[in-house]
């Protein structure tokens, strides 16, 4: 199967890989997917306490070529947004930014699950409730 | 010079020989005839040359060339030697045993033979891919009628024991048919001493052309008979109707002369490249070879990469042609049921290489994939969360993962 020239541009250069400190209050952590599976993301994001807006965003990921492009992506779209508008972000925007065919959506629906779960650890954190 | 990208999986298939193409090209056209028609020179010529073929096809595995019916490959063998010997063999019984890491056309085979009212036992190999020759005893019934268990396996080059198998079918008058698609004209295979009495093999695995196969069908102690699966015009001692792919059927014989001729000498040179590239890659921390390594196939490495994953793993060494283990393209998620089935856990077989050489492979090739590998797999484990958390100590047996 044919990659895209977006997915490859990712995997080649993957913006913001690394690790944030997942001890500190203002980070929320996201690990979603499973090693069985092939397919395990982590995804962190960096939230400014007083505007909640998204400073930083982190990501590593073990799986295919899609999996890394879609959480790569991720990160990208993810920093200087806020809180609710990161919420906003549904899979289906990733499949098209990378032209995703149908077999690779599971790894755009995981990406869309990092960034949630990454935004309710904030938000745990922080007293407040989980958002759907 | 390395022209790119290297070819590494012979396993899949292997590139014609220039040898073979020559022999076949005058098949095309000059002497395009149908070998079965007896009645002018075109006719004659063709069932010549497939005659001739034979015979080269049927010394590669000591075999009489009465005992070779052409087929279209090694799925259509493996076919009609399940359902053949299942039909033929009727009235003494309806139970085969074979393999769980066996060859969908074998296993395929075997899942419409139950549905046909057969039974069928699928024997668990041990974890290096070897079967347990006391397995194989203790699962025959009076209603056995076949042992269908492949010779070199596909993925991880496994040879299994075939004398002793053959013994036991032997001594429990029970056929005895291998799939040895990835065997012959590899490794030395006879069937008069190893007992053999149906095979499965195919050309394009050893430099041949694709669409040629051959089922060997044993003619004496005991005479072996096989239902047809495709009827029609005889052919092929009424085992295998079809007018005969003669260009094809000319390659394959060329090919298997070719082997003939150089599988000594090709096997040394293959297992010293694949042994030196295999101990290279395992010098990387958490590398594993998956499969027995002694009895193994000359050509074949099966290398798991721990915490990368194989399909972005490939994506990362793009100027390598090998095959995963992983199969994130399918909806299942399902990684390879042969790796499963040896007992390797997902993540494992999720992370696995095939390397297969070939003997057009050179040194300079395999020194290149080494350093591709090696810089792929240190890139992918710098992003890999699982690495980071194999680094910091964390058993990832007892992470609750959440998965899709």
């Amino acid at each position: 199967m044919a990659y895209s020239e977006k997915v490859i541009d990712h995997y080649n250069n993957p913006r913001n890989i690394g690790t944030l400190d997942k001890e500190e209050k203002n980070v929320g952590t996201g690990l979603v997917g499973a090693p069985e599976c092939g397919d395990v993301m982590r995804l962190q994001i960096q939230v400014n306490e007083e505007n909640g807006i998204i400073e930083d965003a982190k990501f590593k990921t073990f799986g295919c070529g899609s999996a890394i492009a879609s959480s790569s992506l991720a990160t990208e779209w993810l920093k200087g947004k806020t809180i609710n508008e990161a919420m906003e972000i549904d899979n289906m925007d990733i499949v098209e930014e990378l032209a995703l065919p149908p077999v690779k959506i599971h790894c755009s629906v995981l990406a869309e699950d990092a960034i949630k779960t990454a935004i309710n650890d904030y938000r745990t954190k922080q007293g407040l409730e989980e958002i759907a | 010079m390395l022209s790119f990208p290297i070819y590494l999986d012979n396993n899949a298939t292997t590139p014609m020989d220039p040898r073979v193409l020559e022999a076949m090209l005058p098949f095309f056209n000059s002497k395009f005839g149908n070998a079965a028609s007896r009645n002018h020179s075109f006719g004659w010529t063709a069932e010549e040359a497939v005659d001739y073929a034979r015979e080269q096809v049927a010394n590669l595995i000591n075999a009489s060339s009465k005992e070779i019916i052409f087929t279209s490959g090694a799925t259509e063998s493996d076919n009609l030697a399940v359902k053949g010997v299942f039909e033929m063999y009727a009235q003494k019984g309806n139970h085969i045993i074979t393999v769980n890491t066996e060859h969908k056309a074998i296993l395929d085979s075997c899942k419409h033979i139950e549905k046909m009212g057969g039974e069928v036992t699928y024997l668990e190999p041990n974890e290096d891919g070897l079967i347990d020759i006391e397995n194989l005893e203790a699962a025959i019934t009076p209603k056995t009628i076949l042992i269908s268990i492949m010779y070199g396996n596909n993925e991880i080059g496994v040879v299994q024991p075939i004398e002793e198998i053959s013994a036991i079918a032997r001594k429990h008058n029970i056929l005895f048919h291998t799939d040895a698609t990835q065997a012959v004209g590899k490794i030395p295979v006879d069937v008069m001493a190893q007992n053999i009495d149906l095979m499965s093999f195919t050309a394009h695995k050893m430099y041949g052309p694709k669409g040629v196969g051959a089922l060997y069908v044993r003619r004496k102690s005991p005479r072996v008979k096989v239902t047809s699966q495709i009827d029609g015009g005889g052919h092929e001692r009424g085992m295998r109707s079809g007018t005969l792919n003669v260009p094809g059927i000319v390659g394959f014989g060329k090919a298997c002369e070719i082997c003939m001729n150089e599988m000594d000498e090709e096997a040394k040179r293959l297992s010293a490249m694949r042994d030196r590239l295999e101990s290279e890659l395992l010098k990387i921390e958490e590398a594993y070879v998956n499969g027995n390594v002694e009895h193994r196939l000359p050509h074949v490495a099966n290398i798991s990469f721990k915490h990368v994953e194989g399909e972005g793993l490939m994506m990362g060494i793009k100027d390598l042609a090998v095959s995963s283990g992983s199969a994130c393209t399918s909806a299942s998620l399902e990684p390879s049921y042969v790796l499963k089935n040896l007992g390797l856990d997902d993540d494992l077989a999720h992370s696995s290489l095939r390397f297969g050489l070939g003997r057009f492979t050179t040194d300079e090739e395999i020194d290149f994939a080494i350093g591709h590998v090696r810089t792929a797999v240190e890139k992918l484990r710098d992003m890999s969360p699982l690495w980071e958390m194999y680094k910091e100590g964390i058993d990832l047996t007892t992470v609750e993962w959440q998965e899709h």
